[in-house]
């Protein structure tokens, strides 16, 4: 049963937040499904709702911001509808998360072994001694020198690479099913961002988990993801494998962001960048969330928003230019792509 | 941090060695003294007072004579009631320190207390209100306060007595002296506290699987609390050595009443004696501030 394969499947999930200026619907009805074991990209750029369905997963929004609508899938269980008591043991057991920026991620005035160690007794019976003795484990699997040593010390005596390796230790402490990483790498210098890229693939093979990793750098997806959604504007663009999107680009955007990173092919050339600017999740278009700013926009790109289709390799898209190629060419008939107004 | 303490005491030292030559001189530099003035005293007892208190000697000769006793823990007697200086300061500060201790705890319960609903709430109408009112008791003068409390316990409503010989009930002075200080570590938590939830690290703690109300007290309150306990230390020695305006209107004898009465009697002995204890006490409360900061927020450095 598909059921079964996947650990976690989100459907139809809308997100949004209440602001002064009005809702924002950062999230509009985003699907993905995670295999076991497997790694998911969610590539994007600011403000297209990536960190933001990770949030949504682990119920973890600001105060303003709340799941509108969709069910989010653990086992197959719904845990839009689990109680907050329950919610706090899905955190840190089931699915763990690193953040963004390790330098802020870390309360200051504790030091790192009592937070591995809150991590540890809150979701196993391990005690005392022995909390203590798996976060020296943990701190040692993730490459931290001198755990021993180190756990009686302070975030602020750790660099920012190590605190990373720290956020990565304590998400894995209880080795949950999932770990979610948002933009695990974004705040660290490049040799850095390599070793914990690399020190997440290896604890992956070793723990096993399922990992989501988010991200707006290409290369990292490119380096790390089996499964890659792309989203722009809340909404996903093109899901699939990561040679589908990396070789076989369907979505405009896709394309657009293919393009605008350095490759060998490329060199010597200029890039391309996107133009324009994000769009304003206050005010969304009726149609594509990305027509303002595609060079191909037809008229019906502005008026209906397309809907996902299957791809002539089998990957998933969501653009009208897709639609009426596949139309033309006859591979499917206009009324498959449901909602077509051709 | 031993070091660190040795170097502030050393410091200490010396400030107090200065706030003693200023009083000094300065007082001695106001017209009068302690024997001036009243009802005519024979010429022979005037100068024998005046020799018993060393007056009779140059400015610069009483200030050494009054260190050197100083040094061997003399504070001498008062020029007024001939008692010894520090039983009469530890007496009156007792009385003081009672009521500042309570005062202290209370602003402090209230404060935090207040201050976190106030962030927790934010917007809201708990917010509204208790900002609302602690801008009301921040601006509300002491002796305006504590009137409204006399006016309105003791005598409209006869709850409290407004002053009993033996028994004095020290719950409206209490009141009297915590509202400001509650009033302003109430704004100072919730600033604080509005500032540490929206830090990363809290929603770390959340998803880790802590309990909201874990997130609150350990993760949250503590970072909180940094810039609070940089008021407290100030605050504390302000409050127990006693407010003149409260001590006043309740008709209670502690040390701020007696400082200002030695000050009118120029009761010279008795001057410096309140004047010295009062700079070696806030002195220590700021050394306190710092150690205490240090141990809640090891970021510090104090060496």
């Amino acid at each position: 049963m598909a059921e079964e394969k996947n650990i976690l499947s989100v459907v139809d999930l809308h997100t949004s937040f209440t602001t002064d200026k009005g809702e924002v619907q950062a999230v509009n009805g985003v699907s993905f499904d995670l295999e076991a074991g497997k790694i998911l990209g969610i590539v994007g750029e600011s403000g297209s709702g990536k960190s933001v369905s990770a949030y949504s997963v682990m119920q973890i929004l600001e105060k303003n911001g709340s799941i509108k609508s969709g069910q989010i899938l653990y086992k197959g269980e719904d845990i839009t509808k689990w109680p907050e008591k329950r919610m706090r043991d899905f955190r840190g057991k089931c699915c763990s998360i690193i953040f963004q920026d390790p330098m802020t991620s870390l309360n200051p005035v504790f030091t790192i072994g009592y937070q591995l160690k809150e991590a540890i007794k809150l979701h196993t019976n391990r005690k005392g001694k022995e909390a203590e003795e798996r976060a020296v484990e943990m701190l040692e699997l993730v490459g931290v020198n001198e755990p021993r040593k180190r756990i009686h010390q302070y975030p602020f005596e750790f660099s920012g690479g190590m605190r990373q390796r720290v956020m990565i230790a304590m998400a894995l402490a209880c080795e949950p099913d999932i770990l979610i990483a948002d933009e695990p790498t974004t705040a660290l210098d490049v040799t850095i961002q390599a070793q914990i890229l690399e020190l997440m693939q290896d604890l992956q093979k070793k723990l096993g988990m399922a990992i989501i990793m988010v991200t707006h750098d290409l290369g990292v997806i490119a380096q790390m993801a089996d499964e890659i959604i792309v989203m722009y504007g809340g909404r996903v663009c093109e899901r699939g494998s990561a040679e589908d999107i990396f070789y076989r680009p369907c979505h405009e955007y896709t394309k657009g962001l293919l393009r605008s990173i350095p490759n060998v092919d490329s060199m010597g050339k200029r890039l391309q960048p996107i133009s324009g600017t994000p769009i304003n999740l206050l005010n969304m278009p009726k149609g594509c969330a990305f027509c303002p700013r595609c060079d191909e926009a037809m008229k019906i790109c502005l008026e209906k928003q397309p809907p996902e289709t299957r791809t002539p390799d089998g990957h998933f898209a969501s653009c009208w230019k897709m639609i009426q190629a596949e139309i033309e060419s006859g591979m499917i008939r206009p009324e498959d792509a449901s909602g077509s107004g051709t | 941090m031993g070091k660190y303490v040795v170097k502030r005491v050393l410091l200490a030292i010396v400030t107090i060695f200065i706030v003693c030559v200023i009083t000094f001189f300065t007082m001695n530099a106001i017209p009068g003294g302690p024997f001036a003035g009243e009802k005519a005293k024979s010429p022979e007892v005037q100068a024998a007072l005046e020799k018993r208190f060393n007056l009779d000697k140059p400015v610069g000769q009483q200030f050494v004579i009054y260190m050197k006793n100083l040094l061997h823990g003399d504070f001498g007697i008062s020029a007024k009631t001939g008692r010894e200086i520090s039983d009469t300061i530890s007496s009156k500060f007792s009385v003081s320190a009672k009521l500042g201790v309570m005062a202290v705890l209370l602003a402090v319960f209230l404060g935090v207390v207040f201050g976190s609903i106030a962030a927790l709430c934010r917007n809201r109408w708990p917010d509204r209100l208790i900002i609302f009112l602690s801008t009301l008791f921040t601006s509300l003068p002491s002796f305006v306060l504590g009137s409204f409390l006399l006016v309105i316990f003791s005598v409209k409503l006869g709850l409290v007595k407004a002053w009993s010989p033996t028994n004095q009930n020290l719950i409206l002075p209490v009141i009297a002296l915590a509202m400001y200080p509650s009033a302003y570590i109430t704004r100072l938590t919730k600033t604080s506290m509005l500032d540490v939830m929206g830090q990363d690290y809290v929603r770390t703690a959340r998803a880790k699987g802590v309990a909201q109300w874990k997130v609150l007290f350990v993760h949250t309150l503590r970072n909180a609390l940094i810039p609070v306990v940089t008021y407290l230390g100030p605050m504390i020695a302000g409050v127990l050595t006693g407010s003149l305006v409260i001590e006043q209107i309740f008709t209670i004898g502690g040390l701020g009443a007696e400082f200002v009465q030695s000050i009118t009697n120029r009761d010279y002995p008795m001057i410096m004696g309140v004047t010295i204890f009062l700079a070696v006490f806030m002195v220590t409360m700021n050394l306190l501030t710092d150690i205490v900061y240090k141990l809640i927020d090891p970021r510090i450095n104090l060496d």
